[in-house]
């Protein structure tokens, strides 16, 4: 039986650019899956292509059973999707702006009001419903893209950047809302935060210059959250002066779980040079 | 049908969301009676018709719709939700319909917002009715001409005010295809045949016929297929840039 997200060899290239390369991995109901990677790694240009706003170079992707290039129209109904910085009609306001989607959504009648009820008592919105989303804050604008991705309650939420901006209790509020969400939905979300991949995932990709170098638990990644941060670099930042040989690095470190314990036996002193810039995180120095 | 017309009703939601729309409503209103009075001598004409009224429609239009249809695209692909909308479950063609419907209706709400010009030229004298309707019908087509003109070249680009420059030039050859000015940069080298294609190009030449009250069925195939072509150039200009 298929899973719920199927992410079969999907490449995306930009003029000469390799952005994502030949990503293959699933995800199945119950699994929040933590996408992780620098800046530029091909995060966001992987979820685009997965929600069918940016056509593969290569591969495809399949959503509940739905293939993204033959069905885009059933694979965009089964999954809500909140697109990296929240977008959202500045001018509307959070309640009209909701509706709207719901509709497009093909909400009808006292299902429109059901769905925005809905939504709007688990991002908490109450307050700011007939205010215009250009005046709200941060954090309250990262809510209203977060109730338009969980409005139509699909099986498939892709999240992008869902906390950036909000502050602590707000997090804390919105990862228990993916925690609990994640019991009966497939969930994958990408974060820079590293400590949110132990408060709400159950499982972690990271992704370097387009491909996959790890595909493990929180835990088995690092059985120690605060030493995450050096794991994430040696796994991301070993690879730089190998750029033009991403084959070889593959065979090195790019196996999944085995070699993530390799790396995270290793002690602080032992951090490879293209990671000692001097730009040394906290964990680092507390250790 | 459902979907565009959610989108439609959104976006012209979106217009009176600010005074921009009122503000145009006010500036076109007030340019075509200029227009008509002043510069098209109405009472001047001693004539009961709109033929003074109708003949600056295609200036009109050139010059303000631009300004409706260069948010269209632009503010959607500036501001990102582009992206939200192209994942919602929408077509290229309900979405690019959609949003081009509501610039289109609002145009037809300015328009009718002259309808007391015609009460006016009713109670000065006995016009010819169906000339009036024929010139209004043609008026509502040729702006929804313009527009889907106005919307592609939003398409274009992120920056409204380069969308609106790039339409104005578009608009102006378009108005002027039937005029010297454009024909002699064809009529020296190129076969007669390629010219009075680009002649009948022009909108201004074909609402000329129209507001004289010859409304023919070419006519109305005619603005019908250049809403179609240059909404397609949309749809497909906004499938290759919209991720830009």
């Amino acid at each position: 039986m298929s899973q719920l997200v199927e992410i079969d060899h999907l490449s995306k290239t930009f003029g000469s650019t390799t952005v994502v390369n030949d990503l293959t991995f699933s995800v199945d109901r119950g699994e929040v899956l933590g996408f992780l990677g620098p800046n530029g790694a091909g995060k966001s240009t992987t979820m685009k292509m997965l929600t069918g706003f940016l056509p593969p170079s290569s591969g495809t992707a399949r959503v509940a059973g739905h293939d993204v290039l033959r069905e885009p129209l059933a694979l965009k109904r089964a999954l809500g999707y909140l697109p990296e910085g929240a977008p959202s009609y500045a001018e509307m306001t959070p309640l009209s702006f909701l509706q709207f989607v719901a509709g497009v959504r093909g909400a009808r009648g006292s299902q429109v009001q059901e769905q925005v009820d809905r939504a709007v008592a688990r991002t908490q919105l109450h307050g700011v419903l007939h205010q215009r989303i250009e005046t709200l804050s941060k954090g309250f604008k990262r809510r209203v893209g977060l109730a338009q991705a969980i409005l139509h309650d699909p099986e498939v939420l892709i999240l992008d950047e869902p906390t950036d901006g909000l502050d602590p209790n707000q997090k804390h509020e919105v990862r228990a809302l993916i925690r609990e969400m994640g019991k009966d939905k497939a969930i994958i979300l990408s974060t820079h935060i590293l400590e949110e991949v132990f408060a709400v995932c159950t499982r972690v990709i990271i992704i370097a210059n387009g491909r996959m170098v790890v595909d493990d638990t929180p835990e088995g990644l690092s059985p120690d959250p605060r030493r995450l941060d050096d794991v994430f670099r040696k796994l991301t930042t070993v690879q730089a002066p190998r750029d033009e040989k991403p084959a070889a690095f593959m065979m090195s470190s790019g196996s999944g779980r085995g070699d993530a314990r390799a790396v995270d036996t290793a002690q602080p002193g032992d951090t490879p040079p293209a990671a000692a810039d001097g730009s040394a995180p906290d964990s680092e120095e507390r250790a | 049908m459902s979907v565009v017309m959610h989108i439609a009703r959104r976006e012209l939601r979106g217009y009176f969301a600010t005074p921009v729309a009122w503000v145009f409503l006010v500036i076109f209103l007030a340019l075509a009676g200029i227009l008509t009075f002043n510069q098209g001598g109405f009472f001047e004409l001693n004539s009961a018709d709109l033929s003074a009224f109708f003949k600056y429609h295609p200036w009109l239009y050139m010059l303000l719709v631009p300004a409706i249809s260069m948010r269209l695209w632009a503010e959607e692909r500036s501001s990102g939700t582009i992206e939200l909308l192209m994942t919602l479950p929408v077509t290229m063609q309900q979405a690019v319909f959609g949003k081009f419907l509501a610039a289109w209706l609002f145009l037809l709400a300015a328009l009718v917002g002259t309808l007391p010009m015609w009460l006016t030229v009713s109670y000065l004298g006995e016009p010819d009715h169906g000339v009036i309707l024929a010139g209004y019908l043609g008026s509502a087509l040729m702006a929804g001409a313009y527009l889907s003109v106005g919307a592609a070249f939003s398409a274009l680009t992120r920056n409204q005010v380069v969308a609106f420059v790039l339409s104005l030039m578009a608009s102006l050859l378009i108005t002027l295809a039937g005029w010297p000015v454009v024909l002699d940069a064809f009529s020296g080298w190129a076969p007669d045949a390629l010219v009075e294609t680009v002649a009948s190009l022009s909108f201004m030449t074909r609402f000329e016929a129209i507001a004289q009250g010859v409304f023919e069925l070419r006519d109305l195939v005619f603005f019908l297929l250049s809403m179609a072509f240059w909404l397609f150039l949309n749809a497909a200009i906004l499938q290759r840039r919209k991720a830009n």
